[in-house]
């Protein structure tokens, strides 16, 4: 490709995290597909991406330059223009804003003047942010400090100074786990069972916990009757979709080699945090259940997709990947019988989009993270062309005890249709919030009660996430299934469960949630890319009793915009941009005073 | 190519297998039901050819004959029995015994409310099917509010992924901004830009093979941008003008147009179109020629023809402007 350039230069530095990150790369495949890589390289040393740099990394990489600025300015972790070395995130999204969020804003605000602000010649930053995956620790942010190396650290609950010392350099104190899984080390856990039992980074530790025996199970199985097992076992997908897995690497196995495996670890669905605790502290049994998922469809190479913003569980992954490696757990010769499995490792750059399977592929290939039309769906056409397997981090590891236990053992926990153990996200205004375990059936009370139970009048619970929807202080009896949800009108979606109690503003709830959409959209279909924008504009004169016409016109043109939405748009985003907020305005009578002044 | 040293031959003709024409495969047909009429159209067609055959016009907005289908507009969405949403008609392939209704009241709602949508945050003045489109749908763009005032120059380009300001409430948010005017070929006015990603493919891939603009930033503030914005003078295009020729909305529009509008002389009917053979290089592009007042003002192809497919270079698209300045 003849490419052409601005005179732009690279500095010595920039060129440095260039040449530094395509040394320790192991290319595979064409170039292209290096350009996140490549862009967190300078990203991570400068704090920004300035036009020679971007050049020099075209260079390397043979894209031309107008496209890799398009990349490059679609995720919100790059930065295009000039701004200092540090920058704090703080999250204002719903699961934080009501529990401290919104006064560290405010703190950060009086320390740093107004969000965004600095240059280059500044030393520090701070940004608003959408949900940080550490809502069970609300308030959470998020402090990213350019350098070589670079260094990011969350800390949650945050405190406004010592947010401020961290930002200035100091080390962030490690979390203590109870406040993340208040279950750990209680009996009867199985996706649980070694959060916080072994030490994560250890590779004989896991070992010595039972690790790799479903792996040494599924290789003498073979995979047809890896693949049975699943079936058996009537998995569903953890990611949201809820799509049975075994249909899904059943299908994939009669499709043509190459195929790739990929494990979705994206999880930025506000009020979702439970892929990021089992990364964080059971990082090895991924891997595992990756290998053997990749033996089970035939994909000799998997990658692991995880969101930006996840700094301890990227680190923790390196590491347990690594590990394997050295111990022949991963390769050319997997546990020395012939199988060969690779994983690589990628980071996301903020965007909630990235975490649709085929706007993850993209990503993956160096584009933007703009979803695909389907069909061709990805297990016939998927990353580079090819067949290709995704499933969620849960759904993976939910595979090493249907393969210990047995498909029809495994099938029997839970209820008929949604199997097995689930890990649900408790956060919001409740006692004791975190990750839980139990088996699917659990109902919302009795989710909230081992939770300690709601602190406060019980107003709402948001279900699902900002995809999901609300219900009601009166449907507690929801049985926490994928059909118990459906049956009474909600969504289990990423199992987000999150109450708010009578002091909090629902409206404020629903704009914030229309805010993230609108923020969110990839921008690729009309209905999303404005329809968002209107929804936000319209929620807005409602909630400060400015509507165009009757509150009754507004509530009508809502709809009619969420029905396109979720009519004519390409992804999932769109179609369930509307429901969260149509949920509520179904359940509760948020807009009612203001219908009433307006008369 | 190998490196073998060529046999001495008076006419160089490399030697190889002789190519056979592959055998005509027979295409099957699809049947398929549309509006509860019957058609039979050939394997791999799209629902929108299988509509046109049956003579039901559906509206496109992103879908170009010539170009690879983006799906991205939604305007030409149709309903499929048994599909959770509906589907893009450009794009998506007949199947076996589908039954499709391009004219419910769900079709017509979604594609009411993808014109709104353009309508209330984009220019659509110069943009011929979009008046025709509006008056088909009912569109009321302006129940959405007025349109906000426009967006300084560069303020659009400088919007920071995942971050927006709060609506205020009194108005509607729209891309309107300055024109970009910097080079004397043609000017991008993306005040009228509805992000259909054509010219993006007519620079790369489709045609022109040059990459010089992309889709930046995202959400509602996606935009059709060079590297950093910087100006086109300074990036890789060529001055083929392709992507003008495939703009739905003007937003592209040679500068001797916008110049003529500007000063309220543009007059299409005083204009008179005629094709010829662009006379530059051996290929034989067909240029139609478009003149008002014994003036060309400007230059476009045929999209149906076989060499061009509708796509040109800057002496073809652009030469006469060195005509016109001779005079
Ligand atoms: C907007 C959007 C965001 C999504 N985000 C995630 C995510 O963060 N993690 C995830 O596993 N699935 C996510 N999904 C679902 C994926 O598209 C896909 O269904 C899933 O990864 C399949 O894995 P599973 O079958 O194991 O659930 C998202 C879907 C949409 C539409
Ligand atoms: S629905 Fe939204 S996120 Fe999905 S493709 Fe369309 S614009 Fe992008
Ligand atoms: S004139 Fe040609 S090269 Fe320049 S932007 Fe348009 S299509 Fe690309
Ligand atoms: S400039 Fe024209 S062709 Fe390009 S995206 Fe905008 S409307 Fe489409
Ligand atoms: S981290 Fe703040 S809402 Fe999730
Ligand atoms: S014409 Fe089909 S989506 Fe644009």
């Amino acid at each position: 490709m003849d490419l052409h350039f601005t005179a732009d230069e690279a500095t010595a530095e920039e060129r440095a995290a260039i040449e530094g990150c395509l040394a320790a790369l192991s290319m595979h495949g064409n170039r292209r597909q290096y350009l996140l890589p490549v862009l967190h390289a300078i990203q991570g040393r400068i704090g920004w991406i300035s036009r020679g740099a971007l050049n020099h990394a075209c260079r390397a990489l043979e894209v031309p330059p107008a496209e890799a600025f398009g990349v490059a300015d679609f995720y919100a972790m790059f930065q295009t223009r000039p701004q200092p070395p540090v920058a704090v995130h703080v999250c204002d999204d719903v699961g934080c804003r009501f529990k401290g969020g919104e006064a560290l804003c405010a703190e950060m605000e009086r320390a740093l003047g107004p969000a965004g602000a600095g240059g280059a010649a500044d030393r520090i930053t701070w940004h608003r942010s959408p949900c940080l995956g550490l809502c069970e620790r609300a308030p959470a942010a998020l402090v990213i400090s350019a350098g070589d190396p670079p260094r990011d650290q969350d800390l949650a609950p945050a405190a406004g100074e010592d947010l401020l010392r961290v930002a200035a350099g100091q080390a962030a104190p490690v979390a203590d786990l109870a406040l993340s899984v208040p279950q750990a080390g209680q009996a009867g856990l199985t996706l649980l069972r070694r959060v916080g039992q072994i030490d994560p980074t250890s590779l004989d530790a896991y070992r010595a916990a039972g690790g790799f025996l479903a792996l040494r199970r599924a290789i003498e199985m073979g995979p047809d009757r890896v693949v049975r097992e699943v079936i058996d076992a009537k998995l569903v997908g953890r990611g949201g979709a809820a799509f049975p897995t075994g249909q899904k690497w059943l299908g994939a196995r009669s499709a043509p080699l190459p195929r790739y495996l990929i494990c979705n670890a994206d999880e930025s669905e506000p009020g979702t945090f439970k892929d990021r605790v089992l990364m964080e502290h059971d990082p090895f049994s991924l891997i595992e259940a990756m290998t053997i998922a990749g033996f089970a469809t035939g994909c000799e190479r998997g990658y692991l997709y995880i969101r930006g913003e996840y700094p301890l569980a990227t680190a923790r992954l390196e590491n347990a990947i690594r590990r394997c490696y050295e111990r022949g757990y991963l390769g050319a010769n997997v546990l020395g019988d012939g199988v060969r499995f690779d994983i690589e490792l990628r980071r996301g750059a903020g965007a909630y989009i990235c975490g649709e399977e085929t706007a993850l592929m993209n990503s993956l290939e160096g584009r933007r993270g703009e979803p695909r039309n389907k069909p061709p769906f990805p297990t016939q056409v998927g990353l580079f062309g090819q067949p290709t397997v995704i499933n969620n981090v849960e759904t993976m590891v939910n595979v090493l005890p249907i393969l210990l236990a047995g498909g029809k053992a495994y099938a029997a926990i839970g209820t008929e249709r949604s199997t097995g153990p689930k890990l649900f996200c408790v956060s919001g205004h409740v006692e004791r919030p975190g990750v839980y375990e139990f088996p699917f059936g659990i109902t919302l009370r009795e989710l909230l009660a081992a939770a300690g139970g709601v602190t406060g009048r019980l107003q709402a619970i948001l279900l699902g996430g900002a995809a999901g929807g609300f219900v009601t202080p009166e449907q507690l009896d929801i049985p926490l299934t994928f059909e118990g949800t459906r049956a009474a009108g909600a969504s289990l979606g990423s199992a987000v469960v999150m109450p708010f109690d009578d002091t909090v503003d629902l409206r404020q709830v629903l704009r914030r949630i229309a805010q993230f959409f609108r923020d969110e959209s990839c921008g690729q279909c009309v209905p999303c890319r404005v329809g968002t924008v209107r929804q936000e504009e319209l929620l807005h004169r409602l909630a400060t009793d400015q509507p165009f016409g009757s509150v009754e016109q507004e509530l009508g043109l809502l709809k009619e915009l969420g029905q396109a939405m979720r009519d004519a748009s390409i992804c999932g985003l769109g179609h369930t941009a509307s429901s969260a907020i149509e949920s509520a305005l179904g359940r509760f009578p948020i807009f009612q005073d203001a219908r009433q002044e307006t008369r | 190519m190998t490196g073998e040293s060529a046999p001495d031959l008076k006419i160089p003709v490399p030697r190889g297998p002789v190519p056979v024409a592959p055998p005509p495969r027979p295409r099957n047909t699809v049947e398929l039901t549309i509006d509860g009429r019957s058609v039979a159209v050939p394997e791999g067609a799209t629902l929108l050819e299988a509509a046109r055959q049956l003579g039901i016009d559906t509206p496109t907005l992103c879908y170009l004959e010539n170009l690879t289908p983006v799906n991205v507009c939604r305007i030409c969405v149709v309903e499929v029995e048994n599909s959770r949403t509906l589907v893009p008609a450009c794009s998506r392939k007949v199947e076996p015994g589908m039954v499709v209704k391009t004219d419910s009241e769900r079709v017509r709602l979604s594609r009411r409310m993808v014109l709104e949508l353009l309508a209330s945050s984009v220019d659509v003045s110069t943009a011929p099917q979009f008046q025709d489109y509006m008056a088909r749908y009912g569109a009321t763009p302006e129940r959405f509010g007025p349109p906000a005032p426009p967006a300084a120059a560069g303020e659009r380009d400088a919007a920071r992924p995942g971050h927006h300001h709060a609506p205020h409430g009194a108005d509607a948010a729209t891309v309107h901004q300055p024109v970009k005017v910097d080079n004397d070929l043609y000017v991008r006015d993306y005040s009228k830009c509805i992000v259909c990603y054509k010219c993006v493919e007519a620079c790369g891939t489709d045609a022109q093979n040059t990459f010089a603009i992309a889709v930046a930033g995202r959400g509602f503030d996606a935009r059709i941008s060079t590297e950093f914005d910087v100006p086109l003078t300074d990036s890789a295009c060529v001055y083929c003008g392709n992507c003008i020729g495939v703009c739905p909305t003007g937003a592209l529009m040679f500068k001797s147009e916008h110049d003529m509008r500007q000063a309220g002389t543009w007059d299409e009917t005083r204009q008179t179109a005629t094709d010829t053979i662009c006379a530059y290089c051996g290929v034989g592009c067909t240029l139609t020629v478009h003149v008002q007042d014994e003036k060309i003002v400007k230059v476009t192809s045929p999209l149906d023809h076989d060499v061009t497919h509708g796509h040109l270079c800057i002496k073809g698209r652009f030469g006469w402007e060195f005509v016109n300045q001779r005079e």
